[in-house]
């Protein structure tokens, strides 16, 4: 044993000064793992039914229990239960979220969590050998550390989001791993190098519905590092419109739900049924009658499926037109005509 | 041209190096091609032992690991209940051999098996896979898809994702405690396959993976049950028997402090015998710390039935540690016929792999009308003999006569039928003497002559006399008959496995004797295969009388008259018995006298 760490070292003496390398680090695979599984949470939510599982993964981001996760129906809920490291357990509530970028954060009460620095992230390249940790497949109970997976990043490249391909709202940057990371449950766990610095947060599962495929990603903490600390400040405002998606020319988007004082509940899932949540004061909607908890069945005689099918019925609009609004209230049918205004350039 | 090294697998856990290698390294960095070639020797060194099995009729098949040059290979029972008693196995050396059946462990998913026709098989060492960690470089060798026509087996390598995992059971069987997760690929056909450590060794073997929606392939997650665990049951499993695994008679569930405590218990366990209740807190068993239920599962998974463990449980702030036997999680009808019960979990299978339009597969094209499977030649059928609760009885008159060479080097007793006077001084100084007759045994015991008395005869039962011993008498009665008239008498007889001696002591053998509903387990050290004692058992929920042989003589030094009658010492015999019941010590019999006589004298005059 001595004989070959005295190699090693002779060897790793050898290398540095032939390659005048710069700075290491010392940490052992074991120290790296069990110091990123002590940041790594474990959620029980909603779900638990056919095809929809109730769990998922998440991290600590402060030493106050802000948890970083991603937005699923697991969250669907008043309070989640949250399950440490060591195995304690937690009801947390969901103190903000960005559907735009699949991300939500959570807050659990007490203090000196161990944590990841956000700001310390790291970036990747094609070949950075990487860990992935989450609760895939909710193997792991209480205090077991969840599943570590090794891979190398295959690629960094925008998340190809044409809806029936892959059904996601977000469509920034990605990495893209060579091992099967993305698996029920693995929604907000984290890929770190190989000595445990946090690089990115696994996504949701993402099936191509084309090939049958699934697609192994994760999102990178630079983009999600900026809204994750508006959240926690309490700075944050949603994105009003979505990214364009990525190698499709842009739909029109001349008009959205706010030009009319309408606001519609969280977009939170593919078809998130298109109700009102509230209206601006004195604005056009509020003042043709439209009420919190309308249901937009149609826009102009389209039949309206999704708030995200309401978003893109308005973005056709064109100054001048009426726009007309089948509602359903209660059992009944209700049918507004609102002017659309004219925008300023 | 800089070029990054996107090499992602390395043997020497030289991170730091490492890292400073990948920043600067070019195409041949001398570090990765060392590691590679070291990676390519550990491989190539294991794959030898690896075994792709089929049925004979070659439908489906899966893979296994020989652990000895005689030929014993380990595999998945899920593998070996799809293709029968003897099988065909194939090895990296393209020779297909005959093997058959020898045991099986329905429940915790292993079956051994053995291959015929050598005596110098390659075999893969054991490792030890309590110190298997997560981040652990692993591979997993195996035949996947059976893909292997040549039978060279295909190596997965990757990482431990998590140890002590659990998986729950499908029904009874197939529960997976303890287990080993890993990445590496585990695909239908790596059943009953070794997964290695970076060094070569077997740590566990692979035999089902986490695959809900993507069909039955690798998704990521793949489990091996842990060779420490199956090291528990080698002795079992070479007993031929159908093994069973354990239970505490004991249900635990997580109070809301996280503390786990019993929520149910049975009257007629051990455990409840030994003082646990209901809401005790189970700080520790077998000496692992529980924090979840599953933990608890764990422990229990891994341990043979009959097997005793520590456990340490708190009631109002105060700890105790006991030592408790674990009970049989099937009835012994349960296992008269091998289960039949097909896995309900998704498991590993050959010819399932999903289609991307999500059909399923016609069946694999295979060999233009599959001819039947030849008939079992003779020299094979030898080597199997089928009994309720066996999986290959053959086996286990293998291990009874390995076992019980420890009986036969005491001596030939088997002259001395008739009754038997064993007379000496009790450790506190009392004499005693007991007699063994036909009609029943005695003993007399302290200056006032306490007598007690056992009845035998097919009416009997089976009393605790003295009381408190748990039936020394009967027990004195079950030893002579094991010495004088050997295996036949007993209305079954047959070798269990190994265990550790009362829970802490050496491994030993344990071979069972039964006469009308009465046990005794013959417990044969495995080290040096003498008879160390025995337990009698006077039924399923008492505590046995156990008997420890502390000493044994040949007489010659004048310690045990009567044994040789002053001839040559032929028989050796135990002259002294520490007699023990429900963990309180009855009395230690020293034997410096008997009479052992080969007929009913009083009778004969």
């Amino acid at each position: 044993m001595n004989s070959i760490r005295h190699k090693i070292r002779k060897v790793f003496v050898t290398t540095a000064v032939v390659l005048a390398c710069g700075v290491v680090r010392a940490e052992s695979p074991a120290t790296a793992i069990s110091t990123v599984d002590q940041r790594i949470v474990k959620i029980f939510g909603s779900g638990g039914l056919k095809g929809l599982y109730g769990y998922s993964s998440g991290f600590l981001v402060s030493a106050e229990g802000h948890i970083v996760t991603v937005w699923s129906h697991v969250l669907d809920e008043k309070t989640v239960k949250v399950i440490l490291h060591d195995g304690r357990r937690f009801d947390a509530v969901v103190v903000g979220a960005e559907p735009a970028l699949d991300l939500a954060v959570l807050k659990i009460d007490g203090d000196e969590f161990p944590h990841f620095q956000l700001d310390d992230s790291v970036a990747a390249v094609p070949g950075t050998r990487v860990w992935a940790f989450s609760n895939m497949f909710k193997v792991a109970a209480g205090d077991e550390p969840v599943s570590v997976m090794h891979g190398v990043i295959a690629a960094r490249t925008n998340l190809t989001a044409r809806r029936g391909v892959f059904e996601t709202p977000y469509s920034g940057p990605v990495y893209v791993i060579d091992a099967i990371t993305n698996n029920p449950g693995s929604g907000g766990g984290v890929v770190t190098t190989r000595t445990g610095e946090l690089v990115a947060m696994i996504g949701k599962e993402l099936r191509n519905a084309q090939s049958n495929t699934w697609i192994n990603y994760a999102i990178p903490i630079g983009e999600i590092r900026t809204a994750v600390g508006e959240i926690i400040t309490g700075k944050f405002t949603p994105k009003t419109t979505r990214p364009s998606d990525d190698g499709q020319p842009a739909k029109p988007r001349n008009y959205s739900a706010f030009d009319f004082g309408l606001v519609l509940v969280p977009d939170v899932i593919v078809r998130t049924p298109a109700f009102v949540d509230s209206l601006l004061d004195d604005s056009a909607a509020a003042q043709a009658g439209i009420k919190p908890n309308d249901l937009v069945l149609f826009v102009n005689d389209e039949l309206i499926q999704s708030c995200r099918a309401f978003d893109e019925a308005l973005g056709k609009l064109e100054a001048g037109d009426r726009l007309k609004l089948v509602l359903r209230r209660g059992n009944g049918l209700i049918t507004v005509e609102l002017p659309v205004p004219k925008k300023k350039p | 041209m800089r070029q990054r090294q996107p090499c992602g697998v390395r043997f020497l856990a030289v991170p730091a190096l490492l890292i400073c290698a990948s920043l600067h390294a070019h195409a041949a960095d001398p570090v990765v091609l060392k590691s590679e070639r070291q990676r390519i020797a550990v491989i190539e060194k294991a794959a030898p032992a690896v075994v792709a099995i089929f049925a004979r009729g070659g439908q489906g098949g899966g893979s296994g690991v020989l652990i000895s040059a005689d030929g014993y290979a380990l595999s998945n029972y899920h593998v070996t209940s799809g293709s029968g008693n003897f099988m065909k196995c194939g090895l990296s050396d393209g020779v297909l051999y005959d093997a058959v059946i020898v045991g099986i462990d329905p429940t915790g998913d292993v079956a051994l098996v053995k291959l015929l026709g050598r005596d110098d098989f390659p075999h893969a060492p054991l490792g030890d896979s309590d110190v298997v960690a997560a981040g652990d470089w692993c591979f997993a060798m195996g035949n996947p898809f059976l893909l292997a026509t040549d039978f060279a087996p295909t190596v997965t390598y990757g990482t431990v994702s998590g140890v002590h995992r659990y998986q729950y059971p499908a029904g009874t069987i197939l529960e997976y405690t303890d287990c080993i997760q890993v990445d590496a690929s585990i695909n239908p056909g790596n059943s009953g396959g070794p997964l290695f450590n970076a060094a070569g060794e077997v740590i566990g073997i692979n035999g089902r993976g986490s695959f809900e929606k993507r069909g039955r392939v690798n998704s990521g997650a793949g489990y091996a049950i842990s060779i420490n665990q199956i090291k528990h049951f080698m002795d079992h499993l070479r007993s031929g028997r159908i093994v069973d695994h354990a239970t505490l008679g004991a249900t635990v569930t997580t109070r809301d402090d996280g503390a786990i405590v019993v929520d149910r218990i049975l009257e007629e366990s051990e455990a409840y015998r030994r003082g646990l209740r209901v809401d005790d807190e189970i700080v520790s068993f077998a000496g692992r710390t529980l924090r979840s239920v599953n933990q608890y599962k764990n422990v229990l998974g891994i341990y043979p039935k009959g097997w005793k463990l520590p456990l340490v449980f708190r009631r109002d702030d105060k700890k105790q540690e006991i030592l408790v036997g674990l009970r049989g999680v099937h009835r012994k009808s349960e296992f008269l016929e091998q289960p039949k019960k097909q896995p309900q979990q998704p498991q590993p299978r050959p010819d399932d792999k999903p289609q991307p339009d999500g059909k399923k597969k016609a069946p694999r094209p295979t060999t233009p009308a599959a001819p039947p499977p030849a008939p079992v030649p003779e020299h094979l059928k030898k080597l199997f003999e089928t009994k309720p609760g066996f999986a290959n009885y053959y086996f286990n008159k293998v291990e009874q006569e390995r076992a019980l060479k420890g009986l036969k080097s005491l001596g030939d007793f088997s002259s001395l039928t008739g009754s038997w006077k064993l007379g000496g001084t009790a450790g506190d100084g009392r004499p005693f003497e007991f007699t063994v007759a036909e009609k029943g045994i005695g003993l007399v015991i302290g200056a006032d002559k306490q007598s007690f008395l056992q009845v035998l005869g097919p009416q009997a039962d089976a009393e605790d006399e003295p009381e408190g011993t748990g039936g020394l008498l009967m027990a004195v009665q079950h030893f002579k008959l094991l010495l004088t008239k050997g295996p036949k008498v007993f209305s079954d007889f047959h070798y269990l496995g190994s265990e550790p001696l009362d829970g802490r002591g050496e491994m030993v053998d344990v071979v069972m004797a039964e006469l009308t509903g009465v046990q005794s387990h013959w417990f044969f050290s495995r080290e040096r295969g003498t008879l160390v004692g025995f337990n009698l058992q006077r039924g399923d929920d008492v505590d046995p009388c156990e008997i420890r042989f502390q000493n044994f003589t040949d007489g010659a030094a004048g310690d045990l008259a009567g044994l040789n009658d002053g001839k040559s010492p032929t028989r050796t015999f135990p002259n002294r018995w520490l007699v023990r019941h429900a963990e309180h010590e009855f009395a230690t019999f020293v034997i410096q006298k008997c009479s052992l006589t080969s007929s009913q004298p009083v009778e004969s005059k």
